[in-house]
């Protein structure tokens, strides 16, 4: 299970979190006027220990070749540097390589899904792939708090297939309304997909209970795990979710490279999407037939590198533990809440407690656009997100356009957030408004 | 807190229009012998955006002149303050003039922070003080949105085959 951040046992000491940030060439850079940087941009892009990128550097100096092909040397050990690089990954979720497709991001993780269903009810991949078929009046019900990658692709399967698109709501806590799942989710619903974690108010959900409801209504679930798989033990197979996406360059690992879990038995049935090359078995003029989950759905030549580069964060963060990380993270939200309530004239997107968050947290600053807040933060080198954050339905369900996000991770501070809190402390005074 | 870079950036000038924005408020539209055009611009990165207004007329001279801007929006102070500062700048000038502060606030958005020379800033006026905002690409597309639906909102009105 999701371990919640308040039953976690161990944290990382002051020397662990010294070595961490060690890790990490760029957390020592400075930025203009030699100011230090203070990363609080980690639900946007995490960055890179050198594990990762001597990873990646390794695998093209030493490694190289095409995989899945060709019988020399080298084309071995790339191939076993690709799929060792999917046994990292998959165990780190709690999931067998075989039910683990790279991809080239989340994003893509979830529309091959959403596009395998719609090829699915056109009758694609045959009466085993009828599971996944939608249809008039089948429903898809996902949520407000949803990142536009998971709410987007399930409009255009709804168009597509004619089905119809439903939403449970956000509470006044930026909660999803658990509350809702019996009215909403009913025999009518074929696929429910939710967040794990709030990109924006860092809420995480209580996936039992979705879980639950879409098995009692004969439902699959898509879980987006983009902001949870970098932040807190996941271990999708015990959570009993049908799919699930996440990216690397959330979790310490390269761009270019995320991975789709699906259970397995889905997965075989499941018909392709991008077709070519590596995913077949046998090409005629005529006719193909196709290659075995996973391969069915890595048509052409893979991101090997940043794969590589994936299963070195997934081995990072499993050494450092992550109860440990959930831990400190936990400790950081905390300190994350307290700064943000010592300023006057902030309000806080989302939960304000402690329990069941992420150190996410997103704020409007009364008077002050969060553009602005965003440069006067930089200004003291501090890196935030301003904006949507992708989530322009569960903005507007706030009635604000426009929020700044500071967003930890494991190598991120006590003192990094006291920097945060006294900048954020100027940026009212400084466009004019009173600061009390 | 600041070195002065922040200063820099949001000019007195910039934080008095923020505050105090010229123009704000759409209409109806204008009188019979009048041209509306309208547009509405957003920058999908933050989410700004603004609807603009522009009414045109015919001069005895066969030219065309801006009798009036209106806009509402909303958005970070260099967007909005800039929208305010356009509506003071065109107002009242003929097409050509328009198109030359617009072109020469364009090319100011290019100069890094470097500014343009004495002409430039004669031409823009008040709008030379988002010089600063040129050193921060992120920011030029707040400072550019104004004038985008401007550009937008004058095709729709026709005045461009007429000039």
């Amino acid at each position: 299970m999701t371990s919640t951040l308040d039953d976690a046992a161990r944290t990382l000491d002051a020397t662990e979190l010294a070595a961490v940030r060690a890790d990490f060439p760029l957390l020592s850079r400075t930025l203009r006027g030699g100011r230090p940087l203070v990363y609080l941009d980690s639900g946007a892009t995490s960055q890179k220990p050198e594990v990762v990128l001597d990873a990646e550097q390794d695998f093209y100096a030493q490694r190289n070749a095409a995989v899945h092909r060709g019988a020399h040397q080298l084309a071995e050990e790339a191939t076993e540097a690709f799929e060792d690089a999917r046994d990292r990954v998959a165990s780190f979720v709690g999931v067998s390589p075989g039910s683990l497709v790279w991809t080239s991001n989340a994003t893509a993780g979830i529309n091959l899904v959403a596009y395998a269903m719609s090829n699915a009810s056109l009758g694609r991949g045959g009466a085993a792939a009828r599971q996944l078929a939608l249809g008039p009046g089948d429903e898809i019900v996902v949520t407000e708090a949803e990142h536009h990658a998971n709410l987007v692709p399930w409009q255009e399967l709804a168009i597509r297939t004619g089905a119809s698109l439903r939403w449970l709501g956000v509470d006044d806590d930026g909660r999803i309304r658990v509350d809702e799942l019996d009215t909403v989710v009913t025999d009518r619903t074929k696929v429910l997909a939710f967040t794990h974690a709030s990109n924006v108010t860092g809420a995480i959900t209580p996936v039992g209970a979705f879980v639950e409801r879409a098995r009692a209504v004969g439902a699959l679930t898509v879980l987006d795990a983009c902001q949870s798989v970098p932040h807190l033990p996941v271990d999708l197979t015990a959570l009993g979710v049908d799919f699930a996406a996440f990216s690397g360059h959330k979790m310490l690992g390269p761009t270019g490279v995320g991975a789709l879990y699906g259970r397995r038995e889905l997965l075989e049935a499941m018909p392709p999407v991008n077709t070519g090359g590596s995913m077949v078995e046998v090409v005629t003029m005529e006719s193909t037939t196709y290659a075995p989950p996973p391969q069915r759905f890595e048509a052409g030549t893979q991101m090997v590198s940043q794969a590589v580069g994936m299963g070195a964060a997934a081995s990072y963060l499993h050494e450092l533990g992550m109860d440990a990380v959930a831990a400190h993270e936990a400790h950081l939200a905390g300190l994350l809440l307290d700064a943000v309530a010592t300023v006057p004239g902030v309000r806080v997107i989302g939960p304000t407690d402690t329990r069941g968050r992420l150190a996410t947290v997103s704020f409007v600053v009364d008077g002050v656009h969060a553009h602005d807040v965003g440069q006067v933060l930089d200004d003291a080198g501090v890196a935030v997100r301003v904006g949507h954050h992708c989530a322009q339905p569960l903005h507007r369900r706030f009635g604000v356009a426009s929020t700044t996000r500071a967003s930890a991770a494991v190598y991120t501070t006590d003192e990094e957030i006291e920097v945060f809190r006294e900048a954020l402390t100027g940026v009212r005074a400084f466009f004019g408004l009173e600061v009390s | 807190m600041s070195t002065g870079s922040m200063e820099q950036l949001y000019q007195q000038v910039i934080l008095d229009h923020a505050k105090f924005p010229h123009g704000k408020g759409l209409g109806a539209a204008g009188d019979l012998h009048l041209h509306t055009g309208e547009s509405h611009q957003v920058n999908p990165t933050c989410g700004d955006e603004v609807t603009l207004q522009v009414d045109v007329d015919s001069t005895a001279e066969g030219g065309v002149i801006i009798r009036d801007v209106r806009w509402d929006g909303q958005g970070c102070s260099i967007s909005q303050a800039s929208v305010s500062v356009l509506h003071d700048l065109v107002v009242g000038n003929d097409l050509a003039t328009v198109d030359q502060i617009g072109g020469t606030f364009r090319a100011l958005m290019q100069t890094r922070g470097a500014g343009l020379d004495d002409d430039a800033e004669e031409t823009l006026g008040d709008a030379t003080a988002f010089t600063g905002v040129a050193k921060y690409p992120a920011r030029i597309k707040c400072a550019l949105l104004g004038w985008a639906a401007l550009t937008d909102a004058l095709i729709k009105t026709g005045a461009r085959e007429s000039s």
